[in-house]
């Protein structure tokens, strides 16, 4: 099918029309004729590269009631995202050849977006063995992204063996930095409204020692390092430092922990509660300067869905975690775009063309342009939502953006030429 | 939430015009003067008597006629305060309102004769209340009930044994006695209705 | 509109003062033959306790009989959705059978702020994981004005595990509104990090803290802290945060020692400060319950409470 997209503001510039043809960009230019193309009116619309997500959790297998590889791609179409990195703390953990091969062809099946499997670090991450990150690197589900996300590889050792191992295959180590003596039953950020709630610290230096030792040992060994969900404004001067020795560090943020505070647990409403904790305000202000000098690379969701009784409980005992693929540009637009720190062509940057090179995904990421494959996503950043849990395209409903108003709304997202997303709902 | 206020003890002003006082000072004195008289004839000298005031003014009017009861007796009588808060038929109809003080003196009310005495005697449901209170406090051989004003509309079986004045109202009309320990001044007023 | 007494902050100045003065009117009814007053006839309150506590349920037991009101004990070990009933479909009974008021305890701090989303009746917190405790520090605070009259610019000093205390945290809000002088004295690991933004003194020293003061609460402190690294061994906290006699000779002679109870000793308090005439630990558990009787019939007593929050949420 050819698809003739007309008036759309490519990365935010004047108006264009792109054909779409053959899962390519065939033409972009002004009053291209339609010539038998499917029409797509996109006035006041931005065009952006399909989004990109390096963080997800798609629960499948083992947790098909939270979400399924099926409607977590569906979410992740309707937030504009063509491809999206599945995380390895599934049941069984995804840490063989079968299992990534598993999701993989799942993603494939379902069709909603490129769905890249990240092989877990250590078998069963129990944190204790190497998992045969080399057979999931060769399987057909290509992994190139290794994470025990959800634990920390915090055994000095097999995190360096990890960074050196993965140098075979041009795979990159993505930690997920938490000392875990430092956090053990930590509840939420340590500072002064935990003392006053009287739930137990997480302390921002958890996470900054880990990503301090880790840049020195990527250092040390020559290799890639691919920080996750960054949180604190330390982990931030940390990440400078590195990069401006030249070290092959990159760091993703999430969309919450540019726009939530820690005062939210205040209500004891466990919707709040996520791992890395929400931080303080002085925090946000730091991560948002952080990606907009692209100290931080990239936004990634960590998307975690998960069932309404895991959140309807009290604060100790609930999970942790937000979803987050359907609501993650609008919010980075509002956090990022709408404060003048962004500019869409480096909204773009950040939410596609740098994650995809940090996964190694050769056709994503690539800026509107003739010839390039044909992963866009139209956006109407004038839309303005009021979040609702019971419209969420996902199985799960715990999003901490429910009754608060977010501006934009991905109008349509093409995934190699086919229409996933179109007028606002699923193709 | 604003918190339920204890009456203020301060002088209230009186400078409103609708406000019409219809016993002074003077009158007050003479009825007490009246009503421990009184007392003393019914109870045969009032030896094993007991006063207990309804708080707030109640109180004070209790503690005069006890004064005036022992200059002519030469004996003290025994004489506290029952707070009937509690005990308020009404109490789901207004937040909760803070508590007067119940103090019954050391010889208690077991076997006494109790002489409640309040201010103003109106629909009876403040002096039903003070007979539960009382109730289960101890057992009085009997009670009787003295009162500054009866001003009518009883809706309930309760009248007074001793009245300083009788006051006909209409039902809007609001009447207060104010004495001086805890106003200022001694008067009844009667003020028109809304 | 929904009224609980959740946190000690919920309270201004004239809430708890009322409280107090509504407490001192009740203490009478303990010393009479019928220990009972009408005043809650009808009403439902519900003992919710997750957490053992016998002397703190039978105290709230006490309180609502003493008024009348219906009790409804339910004790239920565990709250997580992993073993057994959860928190909102407990509530959600509790609802069926009409609770006018809910007394809770649990384990898990902010399990009275989610109840409260559950039940219309008003949700009284008897002490939520680490968090706080508001009746303990209005029947503290009732104790010390009886033993040492009005508390604006009274000198108290809290001596323990602050870290992990609901009893520090609400008295300390509480002494803050009745305009009292509060100084904390413990080790640096059991205080929390952002200490230094409470409304109070600190101090690591007990000794130079003492002869200053006119109230010293000592609060229980566990053993498993000592397994935790928070202090070596029991004996050196003793020895440096413990009330033994020596140190309670040092303290004014107006002095007060207080104790919430249950408590080590011979860890942070010595048998004979515990026994002796300075300690109110004994008056404080009958003061419970004539204070608790008060916050009852304050919230529960009239057509709406007459202290306490509006919760703003889920309504």
């Amino acid at each position: 099918m050819t698809y003739l997209i007309k008036g759309a503001r490519i990365l935010g510039g004047s108006p264009q029309d792109i054909r779409i043809s053959d899962g390519v960009i065939a033409e972009i230019g002004a009053g291209l004729d339609s010539g038998g193309a499917e029409i797509v009116e996109a006035d006041g619309l931005v065009a952006l590269p399909g989004l990109v997500d390096l963080h997800t959790h798609l629960r499948e297998p083992g947790r098909e009631d939270a979400e399924t590889v099926e409607s977590g791609t569906r979410a992740a179409a309707a937030g504009g995202y063509t491809a999206v990195h599945a995380m390895a703390n599934t049941e069984p953990v995804a840490d063989t050849a079968g299992v990534v091969e598993q999701v993989w062809r799942l993603g494939r099946e379902a069709g909603h977006c490129d769905v890249h499997p990240v092989g877990a670090v250590t078998r069963g991450i129990e944190g204790h063995q190497l998992a045969e990150l080399g057979a999931m690197a060769d399987s057909a589900a290509h992994v190139r992204v290794f994470s025990d996300d959800g634990h920390c590889v915090d055994d000095a050792v097999l995190m360096r063996r990890a960074l050196e191992y993965v140098k075979a295959f041009d795979g990159v180590v993505a930690q997920h930095a938490q000392e875990p003596r430092l956090t053990e039953h930590a509840q939420m950020n340590e500072g002064e409204v935990s003392g006053r709630l009287g739930l137990a610290g997480w302390p921002a230096v958890a996470e900054e020692a880990i990503i301090a030792r880790d840049c020195l040992l990527a250092a040390h060994v020559g290799s890639r390092l691919h920080v996750c969900h960054v949180s604190t404004a330390g982990s931030v001067e940390i990440l400078r430092w590195a990069k401006s020795k030249g070290w092959q560090v990159t760091a993703e943020v999430t969309p919450h922990h540019l726009f939530l505070t820690d005062d939210l647990a205040e209500t004891y409403d466990p919707i709040y509660k996520v791992n890395p904790p929400l931080r303080t305000k002085a925090d946000v202000e730091v991560l948002r300067e952080a990606l907009a000098d692209g100290t931080i690379d990239c936004v990634a969701t960590d998307h975690a869905p998960h069932p309404i009784e895991a959140k309807e409980t009290e604060w100790a005992p609930a999970a942790m975690g937000m979803i987050g693929l359907e609501t993650a540009l609008s919010v980075a637009q509002a956090a990022m775009v709408d404060t003048g720190l962004l500019d869409w062509a480096g909204l773009a940057d950040r939410m596609s063309v740098r994650p995809a090179r940090i996964g190694r995904l050769a056709g994503q990421g690539h800026l509107p342009e003739q010839g390039a494959p044909a992963n866009l996503t139209l956006y109407d950043p004038a839309a303005r939502t009021v979040i609702d849990p019971a419209a969420s395209v996902s199985k799960s409903r715990n999003t901490p953006f429910a009754g608060i108003e977010l501006p934009g709304r991905v109008h349509a997202t093409f995934l190699r030429g086919r229409p996933t997303v179109l007028e606002g709902k699923p193709a | 939430m604003s918190a339920a206020s204890v009456p203020p003890h301060r002088p209230s002003p009186d400078s409103d015009v609708s406000h019409k006082a219809v016993l002074e000072a003077p009158d007050i004195r003479r009825a007490l003067t009246r009503i421990a008289h009184e007392i003393l004839e019914r109870t045969k000298g009032g030896r094993d008597i007991v006063l207990l005031g309804i708080p707030t003014r109640g109180v004070t009017l209790a503690a005069r006629l006890a004064r005036r009861i022992e200059e002519v007796e030469g004996h003290p009588v025994p004489q506290g305060s029952l707070d009937v808060t509690m005990y308020r038929d009404d109490l789901r109809m207004r937040p909760a309102r803070a508590l007067g003080r119940t103090e019954l003196p050391p010889e208690g009310v077991d076997d006494r004769l109790v002489v409640l005495i309040d201010d103003v005697l109106f629909s009876g449901r403040t002096v039903r209340a003070a007979l539960d209170a009382l109730n289960d406090l101890g057992r009085p051989r009997a009670v009787q009930l003295a009162t500054l004003v009866d001003r009518g509309h009883r809706e309930l079986p309760i009248r007074a044994d001793y009245v300083g004045k009788n006051l006909p109202t209409s039902a809007r009309e609001t009447v207060r006695v104010l004495v001086e320990e805890v106003d200022g001044r001694d008067a009844v007023l009667l003020e028109a209705g809304k | 509109m929904k009224h609980h007494l959740i946190s000690a902050a919920d309270l201004t100045k004239d809430d708890a003062l009322l409280i107090l003065d509504t407490a001192e009117e009740l203490a009478s009814i303990a010393d009479r033959p019928i220990k009972k007053l009408p005043t809650l006839r009808g009403r439902t309150v519900v003992n919710l306790f997750f957490e053992d506590s016998t002397r703190t349920r039978i105290s709230f037991e006490a309180a609502a009989k003493r008024l009348s009101a219906d009790v409804i004990n339910f004790s239920a070990k565990g709250s997580s959705v992993s073993k057994g009933e959860s928190l909102k479909d407990t509530a959600l009974t509790l609802e069926a059978m009409g609770a006018d008021g809910v007394v809770i305890r649990h384990g898990a701090s902010g399990a009275p702020h989610r109840l409260a989303n559950w039940v219309r009746g008003s949700v009284v917190n008897a002490g939520d994981g680490t968090h706080e405790h508001p009746t303990q520090a209005l029947l503290d605070a009732y104790t010390m004005r009886r033993r040492l009259g009005d508390l604006d610019g009274r000198r108290v000093t809290i001596v323990g595990d602050i870290l992990h205390s609901r009893v520090a945290r609400s008295n300390v809000l509480l002494l803050e509104t009745l305009g009292a002088e509060v100084t904390l004295v413990a080790p640096p690991t059991l205080f929390p990090v952002a200490v230094g933004t409470w409304p109070c003194e600190i101090a690591y020293d007990l000794d130079a803290v003492l002869p200053k003061t006119d109230v010293v609460m000592m609060l229980r402190v566990q053993q498993e802290r000592m397994n935790a690294a928070y202090f070596p061994t029991v004996r050196e906290y003793s020895r440096r945060y413990g009330l033994d006699g020596r140190r309670m000779a040092a303290l004014p002679q107006h002095a007060v020692v207080m104790h919430p109870g249950p408590m080590n000793r011979g860890v942070e308090i010595a048998a004979e400060v515990a026994d002796s005439p300075r300690s109110t630990i004994v008056e404080q558990v009958a003061n419970g319950v004539t204070v608790r009787m008060a916050v009852l019939y304050l919230l529960l007593g009239g057509s709406q409470p007459a202290v306490g929050t509006t919760r703003l949420e889920g309504e």
